[in-house]
């Protein structure tokens, strides 16, 4: 099974990498683009896990290791099974 | 009384630190291996700075999973000494034995230069030879050191006293100019609650020799040389 996790800063964290991304977007006149935001993105490939224990195994992986969760959150969807 | 340095991957200030305690001090100091689960009777920790595992996937999230971590957990929990400088800070932040995280600098841009500090809390086994309201000449080196924490923590913190430095200027003022890498509260280091484990982002081991353009940081190695007799 192929899964990809999405990390990035909580709404509540300013992303100075996102905003400096929307800046340069801005002058190179994509206008439209009203915010930003940068992230981490994890694929991993996993074996002899059902899809009902990826439920409780991936969060709280992706809670203990990929993230740290003063700072990120993080959502995950299933590429491959 | 006998010093540990830890080493991982990718420190970089881990013999500095061992200079100044070993050769500066005169003090017992062994380096200590990540991969070992030995503290060899060490009566105080240094988590030195660098970039333990390249700073991969976080600056210290990594390090945090090495084998003599474990032992440091236990050590912190039995009340032993343990300091975290820099990326050191940054370990005990991802292992949890002290509240809140590090982003990235205001201004996105990695610093390394003098800066100012604000003693505020005198009564800790690491400044006790100082004054509350003095004013120590220290380097940082950090692209991440802009302290962070929910609003509840940052209150906890300071309602607790555990703010031990704060960037300041030459004369010991809070402004957002001296604040260089934008941290909460202007935070340059805090201890845990019980008192037996600080971070700080600045280098006191940078600052400890004449040589060296100051000899602020000595303050603090002196202290725990102290607070250890």
């Amino acid at each position: 099974m192929k899964i990809r996790i999405l990390v990035s800063f909580k709404d509540s964290v300013l992303d100075p990498q996102g905003q400096t991304v929307m800046n340069a977007l801005h002058t190179l006149g994509y206008g439209f683009v009203k915010n930003a935001r940068q992230g981490k993105v994890f694929e991993l490939e996993v074996e002899g896990l059902s899809r009902e224990q990826a439920e409780t195994a991936i969060p709280e992986l992706a809670d203990r290791v990929l993230a740290n969760p003063i700072i990120e959150k993080f959502s995950w969807q299933v590429l491959e099974t | 009384m006998k010093f540990g340095v830890v080493v991982f991957p990718g420190s970089n200030c881990d013999f500095d630190a061992y200079h100044v305690l070993g050769s500066v001090l005169k003090q017992d100091t062994v380096f200590l291996w990540h991969k070992d689960h030995d503290l060899r009777g060490c009566d105080c920790v240094i988590l030195p700075g660098g970039f333990s595992y390249g700073d991969y996937l976080r600056s210290g999230a990594i390090a945090r999973f090495s084998p003599l971590m474990r032992e440091v957990a236990e050590f912190a929990e039995r009340g032993g000494l343990v300091m975290g400088i820099c990326n050191g800070f940054q370990i005990l932040l991802e292992m949890g034995l002290l509240p809140g995280a590090m982003l990235r600098n205001k201004r996105l841009k990695f610093l390394c230069q003098f800066v100012h500090l604000r003693l505020e809390k005198e009564e800790t086994p690491f400044t006790r030879l100082g004054r509350r309201g003095q004013v120590l000449r220290i380097p940082i080196a950090h692209y991440e050191g802009n302290y962070y924490a929910p609003v509840e923590t940052l209150e906890e913190l300071e309602r607790g006293g555990q703010v031990v430095f704060r960037y300041c200027d030459p004369e010991g003022r809070l402004s957002t100019e001296a604040n260089v890498n934008g941290a909460l509260n202007s935070i340059a280091g805090i201890i845990n609650r019980r008192g037996n484990v600080m971070g700080l982002m600045p280098h006191p081991e940078r600052a400890s020799e004449a040589v060296m353009g100051s000899q602020d940081g000595r303050l603090i190695f002196d202290s725990l040389v102290k607070s250890l007799r």
